[in-house]
């Protein structure tokens, strides 16, 4: 039934992986000292920028985003202003939510904005690229029965799997092991990676099976 | 029998605290000992058949100065076994071929640090139930060795572990108390090492311990075969081949000699961990090396005695009296030197301690055999000393008093084993029982769930059917027949046997009746999908179980909640659970609310959502309002949650972190504390005066004056007109002034409630009674909080009526789902105010809130209402609220009251089995015994405030009727 669109998602899915996987070792070949645990900060704003290049980039060749009306350049930049403006937006959404979680306000700051980078480039950001900056959508999209094609109920999985990583990243920070990956906000950006990662695997697949039932409404 | 939801969990719950009790009851065994006050300074008199005016001789102390080298963690192999000779070179030749005493002296559990310490010097076996009995005192207040020393004038110096300087303050001329962390394992016995060197030259002490804790932190990092232990014990070898030397070298003809004691507190297990029973953590040897005995002339296999035998043997030694509540007997090969009258003397000293402890432990102790040959062996004595004195000196006399030696060391070892078996031991039978019958209740509880949840709010009990049935006392049989046979095959004693017969036949009966209960109801259950479809409560609910997220998130966090308490981790920062879960929630109803007003705008085309909004046109800007603040509630609460969480840091690992709390607290900052905490008064008022009677309405402003002035009075905060010179009281009569109006208003609410009940069916009347006693409640927790606790009590009101407002009702939460948030909000506040799971965190100064000393039983209820204000609020909130909204649903009580049973049985239940299977964790008395105790007295309130729920439906459907 969406066996065309379930083929280009596993394919981009797979490219995304790939690009994360190379964002975590291209550097470590590259920049002296690298490493997960020791330059945590670095390995987020790397494997962050990867994930944006490059589902930008997939996404706009692909040509899932809603066609616009107005094709002015005008109308474009708005829209370009706009899509950055909700990605800072999102990411002050999700450092306050962190922060009323209980991280630290001040001493970290550093560090919770980082994750809130991350988790906004690994899910705003694709909200960015399948829906546009449209607020009406997101809300449909994220409301219950909302989803109207195969990429919404994509969109829906691996942003919910992304979140639910964070948050169970979350659980082993009080155990007193004293591990290198216990340490904020490593265990938290770690879970929302497999998380993503995870969502990657999970939306095609599910999809794919359930493809007799998924039946969507048209606008 | 039909019985209503509410009435059902208020009796599970109640017999659920008497199973519960008898489970401690078996957990932590009561200590028998004489009491400390009194100290019987009185010698016995030496056994003398006819008399003689010379009878309480004491022998001569046998050693002068005393060195006790005690390493942290040492086992027995590492000394004894096959690597000691590599491990400890100088040690083992000095256990070869030195004049040396070896043992392996086995400890008891918990093989950890502290108790063991106590054992060694009270020679008992200390309980946990102790800690909690002295928990505003960490010093050691029962007889012992030091203070004994101290008493009798010996000077005694002390370097190594902290725990020895916090049990006994003061006791030493001299000490350094190192403050340990496990990831140092060097420095830490330096500091112990560089007092050495000028400590042995000088003369002015009797005895040093010196307490080395790198090799147990060794053994924590990479365990008992890391390469790291050799140069450890290389290091403990030389220290002691110093020690030696230089007691060696002041040793002066004529005096008496020294003694070295080489020993540990506990052995190390495979893992390098301790705490449990396993043979290498509690084996660990005992040298003792002084010239004062024999050669030795190669390697013999050492004996094994108790470790709290050295306690009877070195205060013998040191010419001490031994404490009173010692259970070790002496170790007779130390005193093989002196005269047969010396070594009688001992022993008997020895035995009349334990046979005076022996006394005061056991009812019938005159039926123990050890008593028993001690009385004979005393009379033997006293023949014996009867020649002695005549003069007569023969071979016969020499065998004879051997004899009676050996009768006295007989008696002594059948007494100590007497005693200990009483001591420091789980009574596994007990705590058996009282799991069984929670796992029991909790099954009945859980399979009647479909019943109690049902509209009818009713669960039907075949109480009768099971109780004339025969398998019913088939049952009884059985386990009565179990009972005896258990209770006559123990060799500990048992406190489930101990109760008397009556007692037990009814907990058989019980547990029998509850089996046939169980057996029925579980039938009842099974066939019930098959046969009859659609046509009970059952099958409909679950043909349209349909779970929302909120659903989702409340099971899965109660359920993880309860499995996270396995882990240590988990318990010692259980708060960080609970905020954590709160938070989640918070941010779960958010997106229901958003989905609620925000699916209404975006398309309003047929959503199956739509027709539950009360959408009306005319209502439109109300609604409109309303939305906005309905919005804006969940952020607010997070935000709240939020604050409240950085006033009090608790727990273990970030607990040293400066919170507001703290900052309030110090004198600087005295004006802001004021002026907060005044604010939060009058805040509070306008909160909880809204449903009052006017008369009420005035005590409480009155009384909330009287709350400041009593914190005035008290010092913590600022009167504006109150000249600084003044000294502080203790602000009694304020108190006592608050508790009049709470009492008041108490009394009112309680007046309105009868009233509604009897006289008048009338529903508001009830609802103000139960709002007036739950303000009384508010009103007496503003009293008994610390002043910077006050926004906490601010806070909760505040979201109480925010939710209640905006998001409950306007949401359509159900009685179950209510009651859950409920329970976790009270959980949250719970550390909020400051709480944590460790025994430490009890606020023992509302003890003199308006009492001018300790009295107990307004103590003991003071300082339960303040512990768990966070929890009784918000459950006596759960009350009114529902009581409130009982038109809407007549049987939410019933259903709040059922939810919040089962809430807190499930990890009470879960946490028993949990603390049984971990009873030989390292951690057992320091995170999972006191959080035990804390599951305890929670569960005791939750049944209390279920017979509230009871009563006060009660009320409702007999006015109904």
């Amino acid at each position: 039934m969406w066996d065309h669109e379930i083929r280009a998602m596993a394919s981009t899915h797979a490219i995304i992986a790939a690009s994360m996987l190379m964002a975590t070792v291209v550097p470590a070949a590259l920049v002296p000292g690298f490493s997960v645990y020791g330059t945590h900060l670095l390995w987020i704003y790397s494997v962050s920028g990867a994930v944006a290049a490059v589902s930008v980039a997939i996404f706009w060749l692909l040509g899932i985003s809603p066609p616009t009306r107005k094709h002015t350049l005008g109308y474009k930049l708005s829209r370009l202003f706009r899509s950055c403006l909700y990605f800072f937006l999102s990411c002050m959404f999700f450092h306050i939510v962190v922060v009323l979680y209980g991280a630290p306000l001040i001493d970290s700051a550093l560090e919770t904005f980082s994750l809130a980078v991350l988790l906004s480039s690994l899910t705003t950001l694709r909200c960015l690229c399948v829906l546009g900056p449209n607020v009406q959508a997101w809300i449909r999209v994220f409301s219950r029965h909302g989803a109207m094609s195969v990429w919404d109920t994509c969109l829906q999985i691996t942003v919910a799997l992304t979140v639910l990583g964070a948050w169970m990243g979350a659980f082993p920070i009080p155990l007193d092991w004293n591990r290198p990956w216990q340490v904020w906000p490593i265990s938290c950006s770690l879970g929302a990676v497999f998380g993503y990662l995870s969502g990657l695997v999970v939306a095609p697949t599910w999809i794919h099976y359930h493809r007799k039932q998924l039946t969507y409404k048209c606008k | 029998m039909k019985v209503r939801s509410s009435a059902f969990a208020s009796v599970i719950l109640i017999f659920e605290v008497l199973a519960v009790a008898l489970f401690l009851r078996g957990f932590f065994p009561v200590p028998v000992k004489s009491s400390l006050s009194k100290i019987r300074q009185d010698l016995p008199i030496e056994p003398l058949s006819g008399g003689s005016p010379n009878s309480s001789h004491v022998p001569q102390p046998l050693f002068k100065r005393v060195v006790i080298m005690l390493v942290d963690a040492l086992r027995e192999d590492f000394v004894f076994g096959a690597n000691g000779r590599t491990y400890m070179p100088y040690t083992r030749h000095l256990v070869e071929r030195g004049s040396t005493l070896s043992y392996v002296s086995k400890a008891r559990i918990p093989t950890v640090t502290m108790p063991r310490i106590k054992a060694l010097t009270t020679g008992s076996i200390p309980g946990f139930i102790d800690m909690v009995m002295n928990l505003n005192s960490p010093a050691l207040l029962e007889d012992n060795l030091i203070w004994q020393a101290k008493t009798a004038g010996k000077k005694m110096i002390f370097y190594g572990d902290e725990t020895w300087v916090r049990l006994f303050p003061k006791h030493f001329i001299e000490y350094d108390g190192t403050i340990s962390f496990v990831s140092d394992y060097t420095e830490v016995d330096n500091n112990v090492t560089r007092h050495l060197d000028s400590t042995l030259k000088r003369d002015d002490w009797d005895i040093l311990i010196l307490h080395y804790l790198g090799l147990d932190h060794i053994g924590h990092i990479s365990g008992p075969h890391s390469s790291m232990i050799q140069p450890k014990l290389m290091e403990m070898d030389d220290i002691l081949k110093k020690i030696h030397g230089a007691l060696i070298s002041k040793e002066a003809e004529g005096s008496l000699p020294y003694l070295l004691v080489l020993c540990a507190d506990h052995g190390m297990s495979e893992t390098g961990s301790h705490g449990g029973s396993s043979e290498p953590e509690v084996n660990t040897p005992l040298v003792l090396i002084s010239p004062a005995f024999k050669r030795k002339v190669g390697m013999e296999k050492p004996d094994e005695i108790e470790q709290v035998d050295l306690t009877p043997t070195l205060a013998l030694s040191l010419g001490l009296p031994i404490s009173q509540n010692s259970v070790g007997h002496v170790i007779p090969s130390v005193f093989e030197e002196s005269s047969l009258r010396d070594q009688l003397r001992f022993v008997h000293l020895n035995g009349h301690q334990l046979s005076c402890l022996l006394k005061d432990s056991i009812s019938d102790y005159a039926k123990e055999a050890g008593f028993e040959q001690y009385r004979v062996a005393e009379k033997a004595h006293g023949s014996w000393m009867k020649r002695y004195l005549e003069g007569n000196a023969s071979e016969v006399l020499t065998n004879m008093g051997k004899k009676v030696l050996k009768q006295y060391l007989e008696a002594l070892s059948s007494m100590s084993s007497a005693l200990s078996k009483q001591l420091g031991k789980y009574d596994l039978y007990s705590m058996i029982a009282g799991m069984v019958f929670v796992f029991q209740l909790l099954l009945v509880l859980l399979l009647a769930m479909p019943e109690a949840l049902s509209s009818s709010a009713a669960v039907d009990l075949p109480v009768m059917s099971a109780l004339l049935s025969l398998p019913f006392y088939l049952l009884c049989l059985l386990l009565a027949s179990v009972h005896v046979l258990v209770c006559t095959s123990a060799e500990s004693s048992c406190y489930f046997c101990s109760l008397s017969w009556g007692l037990v036949f009814a907990a058989i009966a019980l547990t029998s009746a509850m089996s046939c209960l169980l057996l029925s109801l579980t039938t009842r259950r099974l066939p019930l999908g098959l046969k009859l479809p659609g046509k009970s409560s059952l099958k409909i609910s679950s043909s349209e179980w349909s779970l929302s997220e909120l659903d989702v998130l409340l099971l899965a966090g109660t359920a993880g909640h309860t499995l996270s308490l396995a882990a240590s981790s988990f318990v010692e920062e259980e708060h960080q659970t609970w905020y954590f879960l709160l938070s989640t929630l918070c941010l779960a109803v958010f997106q229901d609310v958003c989905r609620k007003y925000f699916r209404e705008k975006g398309d309003a085309g047929g959503d199956e959502e739509e027709f539950v909004l009360p959408y009306k046109e005319n209502a439109k800007e109300e609604i409109y309002s309303e939305k906005w603040l309905a919005l804006a509630t969940p952020p607010f609460v997070l935000l709240c949650c939020r604050l409240l969480r950085s006033l009090n840091q608790t727990g273990v690992q970030w607990a040293h972190l400066p919170d507001l709390g703290h900052w309030l607290n110090s004198s600087e900052h005295k004006v802001v504390l004021s002026l907060l905490s005044a604010l939060c008064l009058v805040f509070i008022y306008f909160l909880i005066q809204r449903r009052c009677s006017l008369v009420s309405k005035v005590a409480l402003a009155l009384g909330l004056l009287g709350v400041y002035s009593y914190r005035a009075a008290v010092g913590n905060v600022l009167f504006p007109w109150q000249h600084s010179g003044r000294n502080m009281s203790k602000g009694t009569v304020e108190a006592r002034f608050v508790y009049v109006f709470v009492l008041g208003i108490l009394f009112t609410g309680t007046k309105d409630l009868l009233r509604s009940q009897i006289i008048t069916a009338d529903g508001k009347l009830k609802n103000r009674g139960l709002w007036e006693i739950y303000s009384g409640l508010v009103f007496l927790v503003s009293l008994l909080f610390r002043p910077h606790n006050l926004p906490v009590l601010c806070s909760c009101l505040l979201i109480q009526t925010l939710l209640a407002q905006f998001i409950w009702k306007k949401l359509h939460y159900d009685a179950a789902q209510t009651t859950i948030m409920h329970y976790w909000f009270g959980q949250a506040f719970f550390y909020f105010q400051g709480n944590s799971n460790s025994i430490s965190t009890v606020d023992i100064s509302v003890w003199f809130v308006g009492f001018d000393n300790y009295v107990e039983a307004p103590a003991i209820f003071l300082t339960a209402l303040s512990t768990y204000a966070g929890p009784l609020l918000w459950a006596c909130h759960l009350v009114c609220y529902l009581s409130s909204d009982i038109n809407r649903s007549p049987v939410a009580m019933g259903h709040g009251c059922y939810c919040l049973a089962l809430l807190r049985s499930v990890p009470a239940a879960a946490y028993i089995v949990l603390v049984t299977v971990l009873r030989y964790h390292l951690f057992i008395w320091s995170v999972f015994s006191p959080k035990l105790l804390y599951e305890a007295m929670h569960l005791l309130l939750t049944a209390g405030v279920c017979l509230v729920f009871n009563t006060v439906e009660q009320s409702r459907t007999s006015s109904a009727a």
